[in-house]
């Protein structure tokens, strides 16, 4: 394959600061890694001799083994570090766990944090490529991107499209990427859900803030569903799960509301009964598990990219 | 004690209405204004022109960590990053390890003030027993050992009954009761501004309603009470306008602005840099020029600069590990020239003012003017002069400075306590 010059990042840390263009290199190259990926012998020889570490500090089941297996698609190495298994929990800083990880010859670091803002910190201090694979409440970046994969794989174009997320939008780092994403791509978006969890600030990002499910699901060309998070609420962000399926769940008739060919996804992992119904989740119109292998061509695009963007800086 | 022959300076001196270019005299430490021909003889001369002679400054609020967390500061190293910065007295907070609860812990810092501070010290004491907002801590006795002042800063009492009862109880000592207006129920795990900065970043928000709520209550209980009660820190234009009303209505309330929310806002934060991280956050835009308006206006009494040293190790973290505070000592009058000055918002003597003698007589402090027979306390500063903030030309044992690396304009040429140099040309006089 050959690499596109236009690209020149070697840290992927938010949707926020890519241009159209940059995105549509991703999604482009995405494409045809997904290609290679149908073959019986899915290796390909391009990062061979090279070690990437997961550094994982928050649990995660799809996003560390979609990492995982797209590097050893592209015959890189791969170590992954747990928070609970590193030195961090001796008091290690993460500035310092990154230089020795730097030092023990790592090519790129892969981090999960539950800080916002810990891949651009890392990013700043220390020498390796960063690719953020999710921090806090602000960004996943290749989240959003395999979503855009997976809307342009089921609806063509994005252009134009109305795209609702719904769900707990005020903590959600998928919400943010998507937003940006989509945006940068010429979709209409609205976020929806309580009050509580989706806060009138981001109107000034060019979405639409909606708190009637009716109005945020009619005529939606695909809705994006978001989990409760329980471990980062407090109480007095809704009453109680039950509320929150009953005013807010989408259900069948909920679901009615949609275009007519429209598609159900969920980043994972889902609550069946509480933000989805459990017969929608395994529906013709759900391309939850589509999203998933999607995953990993759009993770084997955004490293082969950032590390030959990082070899060429190095040249 | 040598004598001084400061000339050619532009002396300013707001409380005395003095502004122009005059001879001073420290003679035994005192300001002369008619020295004998003998001591003008033998005082060593200062040519001071083209600078400004002004009052030592005042600041009533920086927190010199001792006892207890010397690894950040100390009372040796604060009052030298003081003195470069033009200070000659501070009012250091209770908020150290211990907390200065009780009457020994304030010795204990006398103590360490008569032989390591290089500028006048006075400490203060808590309000609550451990600063934990539950029972009134032994104000009296914490009066006795030498608190200047009552507060639990780096925390707010919340029960409204116990802040009642502290007012009561500090205003019959006559003490000033200075309270970091925070909402403890409105700003868990925040570590930001809340509004469309916070959103983006993905960062838990810091409404400016934990603060106006806060400041609400203050003015209604210094109502009841009467007691004076200074609030530390305003940041938002809500609590400014608060304060402008309850002043129109004569209620007993003061209030201090910082150089560091006249100067930046809550976009600065868009780096994930700690050194913009500090409590109360950095706002808006609209509340940047409402506190500055409020200093013009009248709403805000003072300028003080929370001087919040912490390491860099422990500030180079993620964000929200990072510790809130940052120092501002050395930085505050180059700040305050570059937002108040040359912004031509104020003039000199306004800012020397608000440096100076009112922040003094919010404390009752002798201090901050250049009157004849008072202590010969003064800064004399460069407004011009460019330089560059880094860990070479700090002088505190911290660097975590938000102007770090950055050029500032405006610098200190000398301090001097008591009619002694303490600072000349960026170097330390030790005793």
């Amino acid at each position: 394959m050959k690499f596109n010059s236009k690209w020149t990042r070697q840290h992927l840390i938010g949707i926020e600061e890519l241009s159209r263009e940059e995105i549509n290199i991703i999604l482009a190259t995405a494409a045809s890694f997904k290609q290679t990926m149908q073959r019986s012998n899915k290796k390909l020889p391009t990062l061979r001799g090279r070690s990437i570490v997961n550094f994982f500090m928050e649990p995660s089941t799809r996003t560390r083994m979609a990492f995982e297996v797209a590097a050893g698609n592209l015959s890189a190495d791969v170590i992954t570090i747990t928070g609970n298994a590193s030195s961090l929990v001796k008091g290690e800083t993460i500035r310092d766990t990154a230089a020795n990880i730097k030092a023990l010859n790592a090519d790129m670091i892969i981090m999960r944090h539950s800080s916002a803002g810990a891949p651009k910190y890392l990013s700043r201090v220390v020498d390796l490529p960063i690719i953020n694979a999710g921090d806090g409440a602000h960004e996943h970046p290749t989240q959003a991107l395999l979503d855009c994969y997976t809307l342009q794989e089921n609806l063509k174009n994005i252009e134009g499209r109305k795209i609702t997320i719904l769900g707990d939008i005020l903590f959600s780092r998928v919400a943010r990427s998507n937003i940006w994403a989509l945006k940068k791509l010429g979709a209409q978006v609205t976020v929806a859900g309580p009050a509580t969890l989706v806060p009138k600030e981001f109107t000034q990002f060019g979405v639409e803030v909606c708190h009637d499910l009716r109005k945020a699901l009619e005529d939606a060309d695909a809705v994006m569903l978001l989990r409760i998070q329980h471990e980062r609420q407090n109480a007095t962000h809704f009453p109680s799960i039950g509320e929150y399926t009953r005013m807010f769940g989408l259900n069948k008739e909920r679901a009615s509301w949609l275009k007519p060919d429209a598609i159900i996804m969920h980043p994972g992992p889902i609550n069946r009964g509480v933000e989805i119904d459990s017969q929608l989740a395994d529906s013709d119109r759900s391309v939850i598990l589509q999203q998933v292998t999607n995953g990993i061509a759009v993770r084997m695009a955004v490293i082969y990219l950032c590390m030959n963007a990082s070899l060429q800086s190095i040249k | 004690m040598s004598n001084l022959r400061i000339i050619g300076g532009r002396v300013i001196d707001p409380v005395n209405n003095i502004d122009e270019v005059r001879d001073l005299y420290c003679i035994n430490g005192k300001i002369a204004a008619s020295p004998s021909d003998e001591q003008k003889a033998e005082a060593e001369t200062i040519d001071a022109t083209g600078l400004i002679v002004c009052p030592g400054l005042v600041d009533i609020h920086v927190h010199f960590r001792e006892p207890g967390q010397t690894h950040k500061e100390d009372i040796y190293t604060g009052t030298r990053a003081a003195a470069a910065g033009g200070f000659t007295t501070c009012v250091c907070m209770p908020n150290t390890s211990p907390v200065c609860d009780n009457a020994g812990t304030i010795q204990l810092i006398q103590d360490s003030i008569s032989r390591n501070g290089l500028i006048n010290v006075h400490p203060t004491g808590c309000i609550t027993l451990g600063m934990e907002g539950k029972k009134l801590a032994p104000i009296g006795s914490l009066k006795n050992a030498g608190a200047i002042a009552i507060t639990d800063d780096g925390k707010c009492v919340q029960d409204n009954q116990l802040m009642r009862k502290a007012l009561e109880y500090c205003k019959m000592f006559d003490l000033c009761v200075m309270d970091h207006c925070q909402d403890d129920s409105l700003t868990r795990d925040a570590v930001m501004n809340e509004g469309e900065v916070s959103v983006r970043l993905g960062l838990t928000g810091w409404p400016s309603a934990a603060e106006d709520l806060i400041v609400s209550r203050n003015i209604i209980l210094s109502r009841i009470t009467g007691a004076h009660i200074h609030m530390q820190h305003i940041s938002s234009a809500d609590s400014v306008e608060l304060l402008r009303q309850a002043k129109k209505e004569g209620v007993n309330v003061t209030g201090e602005a910082m150089p560091h929310h006249m100067a930046l806002t809550d976009e600065c934060l868009s780096d994930y840099d700690s050194n913009f991280k500090m409590n109360p956050p950095l706002r808006t835009e609209t509340d940047r020029l409402a506190v500055i308006q409020g200093l013009l206006d009248g709403a805000l009494d003072i300028i003080a600069t929370d001087h919040a040293p912490h390491t860099d190790y422990e500030k180079d973290v993620e964000l929200d590990q990072a510790p809130f505070g940052i120092i501002g000592l050395e930085t505050c009058l180059a700040i305050c020239l570059q937002v108040l000055h040359r912004s031509q918002k104020a003039n000199l003597s306004q800012i020397i003012a608000w440096l100076t003698h009112k922040p003094a007589a919010i404390l009752g402090l002798e201090a901050g003017t250049l009157g004849e027979g008072t202590n010969a306390d003064i800064c004399i500063f460069d407004p011009n002069e460019t330089w560059e903030v880094s860990h070479e030309t700090l002088h505190g044992r911290s660097s975590n400075s938000p102007w770090l690396g950055k050029k500032l304009q405006g610098r200190v040429y000398m301090t001097i306590v008591g009619g002694r140099k303490v600072l000349e040309n960026n170097i330390i006089l030790e005793k």
